[in-house]
């Protein structure tokens, strides 16, 4: 691995985002269930099995294929709250959201894109179960526009609304089915599509954020984890164009990226070192030896857990590859990592083991492995890889290894990779063929009138720039806070509040910005407080029923306590306030503790006073009530 | 020249395309309010107005055909050659069994290029979609109509009839007919009635869900429907389809039994007053039913293949005019299938046109729109009446059976009498003297 930074331009780094984002609409794209999640047991299962269509052309997706052969099932698991007969591919999909479509066609205006007069549903096949019909419903509203970003212009291919995917919950049997919800499925996407012309890290970072920017000031974009998803192409010369699925957080963009270009750069390293090396796809055998009889008394956990299911352990040498299976290619993920992931994909195996690795860390024995190597009849140069599974699973997995390893040799295999939260990405599937996509014939064709374009185009979301200088005028923002406003997600919020709740302005924004911000820092889930919530808190403070000094903590009491409301945090943290019959005997008292003083300062001693009150009522009491009861008992 | 027929485009857009020498498959370049497209010409089905073309990235998008709209020829398009792989080597263990198909897709190739669905109903074909049945039977296939199931009539019902029994007379282990199920149980019972003393099982065989599409429940049920169809220890006329919403078992409806229940689920199919014959799972057939015929090879089919289609469904309701029953009567109708209340009811203001009806040699017989449950006219005065004035009751047989067996009463013979007592015989296991309950046993917590 590389440790000087990569010089990008240099690498010839071309990037290209995918940004989708749950819309925030009533019901779900194609029938009139809410977009809502559930998370209890489900109500309803059901058990389907997904073939590959046969295209005109006898072509099928390989690694649909595969499973198909395979017996993958899918249990699908629903409720009634969230999925209807449409979901469960029982009922025809009902005509498509309008109101999903309109807010596509806000946000592709703002980009400058151009509507297409006539929208098409399509279905995209996806056949690892995620969708249960086998495909994807997806659909082009605006093609071919541009942002701006810093001085750039970035070129907007597509803006696309399609259907989110059911989400899934597990495996079981062997991973031989595969557990998906279908609450998600259906949720309106937006997708937005740049050209690929961002050549760094940093830069597909800032055009994300801007992407984000806009899809927030149409106002109906969903928030919070989960809602929004970040899909990247990522290619240099001589390596591969890899699509990067699912990255969650706006922030990981330019690790993902750097990462992604640090693996190419690894694996055309490989590539050259195995050349030298003269080995060669042909040098790559898949001759599988059954070394479970040298396992029969291990110590090792994993294999012992095998061994007493009476699995096998089965092991490839790979010819000359000693040394590049440890071949650190991202942080914490080495070539063998890479086989590993195959491994895990094709063969339903837990992982691998490989001689590159420190065997002993998992009570693997130098003789054992001494005796592994001459199973394999492995020389010094060579590698080997051995996995412990059930028969089928392992023949798969060491299979899929050897595959990888002849890729190796030759060339930097094309593949769709999922993102880690790290930054680093894994295998996912081989990238599906480009003839995939073929007519949705139960919806009919929308036609987008020039009629609606103008509705839209009239009530276009104000644009950043006139944003914040209205921002600034107002509310008496500074440009810092106004600006950290824009970019923030509460900004919508942000107007609701401090035009109704009777708090000043700069302490929402300096709550909903900072406040929020430090709090994040300190691992508290915001998300997890819900706009109604942050509303009847400043609600609350406008009202003198909560000391603005006690926002922050109301707000971290709400985030850890999902489902609870303001009343129950309010009574956990010992905030209620003083009323004014509360506070009568409190002054009083302290009136009376501070007569000589008093006598001798006269109206002067109301500043001590005041502080020596607040001291004991901070954070219970209005101070203004304070003052206001304190006047009064000195008149 | 162009070769815009059939596709769908008209006025201006046909003018534009037309001029630009286009045909479906060709890739254009279309200008249009300052922003060039370029995609393949795809073919445009039902209204709108728009040129539909399919971009590289697989989308399809419309463009609207205006005068201001610029359309270029920049491409011929190239028709996707299919070359069927070579049909497997046929295991001569195995059963043989004759797929025939009706109309729709039981199973289909996606042409991509234009989202054209097509049939693969070679066996070659078949064996392709649906590899599993390689193992399960020799096939052979025969295509017999290309309609949709509402345009069948009873005429076809009587070709498929005389087709599927000089197939088996051929000697055949089982014959599938795939069907499109609007009126495949219609179907089921016109060939339960037109085929009797069956040797072999006949299996009707559709699909909720089009086959084009990776989610169809057509080869589940077409694998189900192909097993029972070679091996079942039945020889009847059946119905296979989807027990539930999941793809583990194919149940086996008997013919005259079945009705379809749900617009769109996958078990839209459901035995009603009676039990599916069979089920099939994993490849096993268990048979689920205590009596049926028995498969016998040597068993001599007799044909009985003629309808009349001179019979009317009259569905009672509250406000029926009885003039509707005269039209008929007028129109020279033979029998009239009443679909009665209840037990077996209709309006008294309607026995006058009955009886005129039943005076005139037209065979009136009732079953209920209840669906499920047996009629009873001994209970109440109407339906007393009703049988003074000679109304046949169907017993537990629900109306599109009882519809479909008047028509095959009245095929047999024109003399009401003998068709009166064709329809009261029990002729392929239309009528159940027992009305079973389809209730389960309580859970062990619901009682003692």
């Amino acid at each position: 691995m590389s440790k000087t930074p990569i010089d990008y331009a240099k690498v010839g780094l071309k990037c290209g985002l995918e940004i989708h984002q749950q819309l925030n609409v009533n019901s779900k794209l194609f029938c009139s269930c809410p977009p809502d999640l559930f998370k209890e047991d489900p109500e309803i299962t059901f058990l389907r099995r997904l073939r590959p269509t046969q295209s005109e052309l006898g072509q099928v997706d390989p690694a649909a294929f595969f499973e198909f052969q395979k017996g993958v099932k899918i249990l699908y698991e629903a409720n009634r709250k969230s999925s209807c007969l449409v979901e469960m591919d029982e009922e025809p999909p009902h005509p498509i959201n309008l109101a999903a479509v309109e807010v596509v066609l806000t946000a592709s205006l703002m980009m400058n894109m151009q509507p297409v007069d006539e929208v098409h549903v399509m279905r995209k096949t996806v056949i690892d179960g995620s969708n249960t019909t086998g495909f994807q419903r997806t659909t082009i509203i605006a093609l071919d526009g541009w942002i701006k970003v810093g001085d750039k212009t970035i070129p907007m291919q597509a803006a696309s609304l399609e259907e989110d995917a059911a989400r899934k919950t597990g495996t079981q049997d062997e991973g031989k089915t595969i557990r998906y919800r279908i609450d998600r499925l259906g949720i309106p996407l937006i997708e937005v599509a740049t050209a690929p012309v961002i050549y760094s890290p940093q830069e597909a970072q800032e055009v994300a954020f801007a992407i984000g920017r806009i899809l927030r000031d149409t106002g109906k974009v969903m928030r919070g984890l989960g809602t929004i998803r970040q899909d990247l192409n990522v290619s240099i010369p001589n390596g591969a164009l890899i699509e990067i699925k699912g990255v969650q957080e706006l922030e990981l963009i330019s690790t993902v990226v750097e990462y992604e270009v640090q693996r190419q750069l690894g694996l055309i390293a490989i590539k050259e070192e195995l050349a030298k090396r003269g080995i060669t796809p042909e040098s790559l055998k898949p001759d599988f030896a059954d070394v479970t009889a040298i396992f029969k008394d291990t110590k090792s956990k994993v294999i012992r857990k095998a061994v007493d299911k009476k699995q096998t352990v089965l092991a490839v040498k790979l010819a000359g590859f000693a040394g590049l299976t440890g071949h650190e290619l991202m942080p914490n993920f080495r070539f063998g990592s890479e086989l590993s992931d195959r491994a895990k994909f094709w063969g339903r195996v837990g992982g691998i083991f490989h001689t590159d690795e420190i065997l002993a860390n998992y009570g693997i024995t130098t003789e054992e492995v001494a005796t592994l190597r001459k199973a394999v009849d492995a020389a010094e140069g060579d590698a080997v890889v051995f996995v412990a599974d059930t028969a089928e699973n392992t023949q798969d997995a060491l299979k899929a290894v050897v595959d990888r390893c002849q890729e190796a040799c030759t060339c930097i295999p094309q593949e769709t990779r999922t993102a880690k939260d790290d930054g680093t990405t894994r295998y996912m599937r081989p990238r599906p063929g480009a003839a995939r996509m073929y007519p949705e014939t139960d919806i009919p064709p929308q036609p987008i009138t020039a009629e609606l374009v103008e509705k839209v185009q009239a009530h276009l979301p104000e644009p950043a720039d006139k944003k914040l200088t209205r921002l600034i005028k107002q509310y008496g923002l500074n440009e810092k806070l106004a600006k950290q406003l824009i970019d923030s997600e509460y900004i919508g919020l942000f107007e609701e509040t401090a035009k109704t709740s009777g708090v000043q302005a700069s302490t929402v924004a300096a709550f909903l910005t900072e406040t929020v911000k430090a709090l994040q820092r300190d691992g508290i889930h915001t998300s997890h407080v819900s706009d109604e919530q942050i509303s009847a808190i400043f609600k609350a403070v406008g009202a003198g029923e909560l000391a603005k000094e006690a926002l922050a903590d109301v707000f971290t009491w709400l985030s850890k306590n999902e489902g609870k409301n303001l009343q129950d945090a309010i009574t956990a943290l010992g905030l209620k306030m003083f009323t004014e019959a509360d506070l009568v005997p409190i002054i009083d008292r302290i009136v009376v503790a501070n007569k000589q003083q008093i006598e001798k300062l006269g109206k002067n001693a109301f500043g001590m006073l005041m502080g020596a009150a607040m001291k004991e009522v901070r954070g219970k009491a209005n101070p203004e009530l304070v003052g206001k009861l304190l006047r009064e008992r000195l008149k | 020249m162009s070769e815009l027929e059939g596709s769908g485009y008209k006025g201006k857009a046909f003018q534009l395309l037309q001029q630009a020498d286009c045909s479906v498959g060709d890739i254009l370049k279309i200008t249009s309010k300052g922003k060039t497209y370029e995609g393949i010409l795809i073919p445009r089905f039902g209204e709108g107005v728009a040129i539909i073309i399919k971009m590289k990235s697989g989308y399809n998008i419309g463009i609207e055909a205006t005068t201001e709209v610029k359309v270029e020829k920049i491409g011929k398009g190239t028709v996707p050659k299919f070359e069927a792989p070579q049909l497997p080597k046929q295991k001569p263990s195995l059963p043989h069994v004759v797929i025939m198909s009706t109309g729709g897709t039981i199973a289909s190739r996606v042409d991509y290029r234009t989202g054209a669905v097509r049939s693969a109903m070679s066996a070659s074909d078949l064996y392709g979609v649906v590899p599993e049945l390689a193992d399960i039977a020799r096939v052979d296939t025969e295509i017999v109509y290309s309609i949709y199931s509402e345009n069948l009539t009873p005429q076809n019902w009587t070709e498929l009839a005389q087709t599927v029994a000089k197939r088996i007379e051929q000697g055949v282990d089982g014959v599938v007919i795939a069907h499109g199920t609007d009126t495949m149980a219609y179907t089921s019972a016109a060939l339960s009635f037109a085929l009797q003393n069956l040797p072999v099982p006949v299996i009707l065989v559709g699909a909720q869900r089009s086959s084009d599409r990776p989610s169809s429940d057509a080869a589940t049920n077409l694998i189900g429907a192909v097993k029972a169809a070679g091996e079942a220890p039945f020889a009847e006329v059946g119905l296979a389809m989807h027990e539930t919403v999941s793809d583990i078992a194919t149940v086996i409806h008997r013919g005259t039994k079945v009705r379809k229940c749900h617009t769109s689920r996958r078990d839209t199919f459901k035995s009603v007053n009676g039990f599916p014959i069979a089920k099939v799972q994993n490849l096993q057939i268990t048979i689920t039913s205590d009596s049926y015929q028995k498969r016998d090879p040597k068993r001599k089919i007799t044909l009985k293949p003629h309808f009349n289609d001179k019979v009317a469904l009259v569905k009672f309701h509250p406000g029926l005019d009885p003039a509707v029953i005269d039209f008929y009567v007028e129109k020279g109708f033979k029998g009239i299938l009443l679909e009665g209340s209840g037990l077996g009811h209709v309006s008294k203001f309607c026995f006058d046109a009955i009886k005129r009806a039943t005076a005139k040699g037209v065979v009136v017989a009732l079953a209920s729109q209840c669906i499920w449950g047996r009629v009873d006219m001994n209970v109440y005065d109407t339906g007393r009446d009703l049988l003074s004035f000679g109304v046949v009751p169907l017993e537990d047989m629900f109306p599109e059976t009882g519809l479909v067996k008047l028509m095959w009463a009245l095929g047999q013979t024109s003399d009401p009498k003998e068709a009166t007592a064709l329809l009261k015989a029990n002729v392929a296991g239309e009528y159940s003297p027992r009305t079973l309950p389809q209730e389960e046993k309580l859970p062990n917590e619901g009682g003692n």
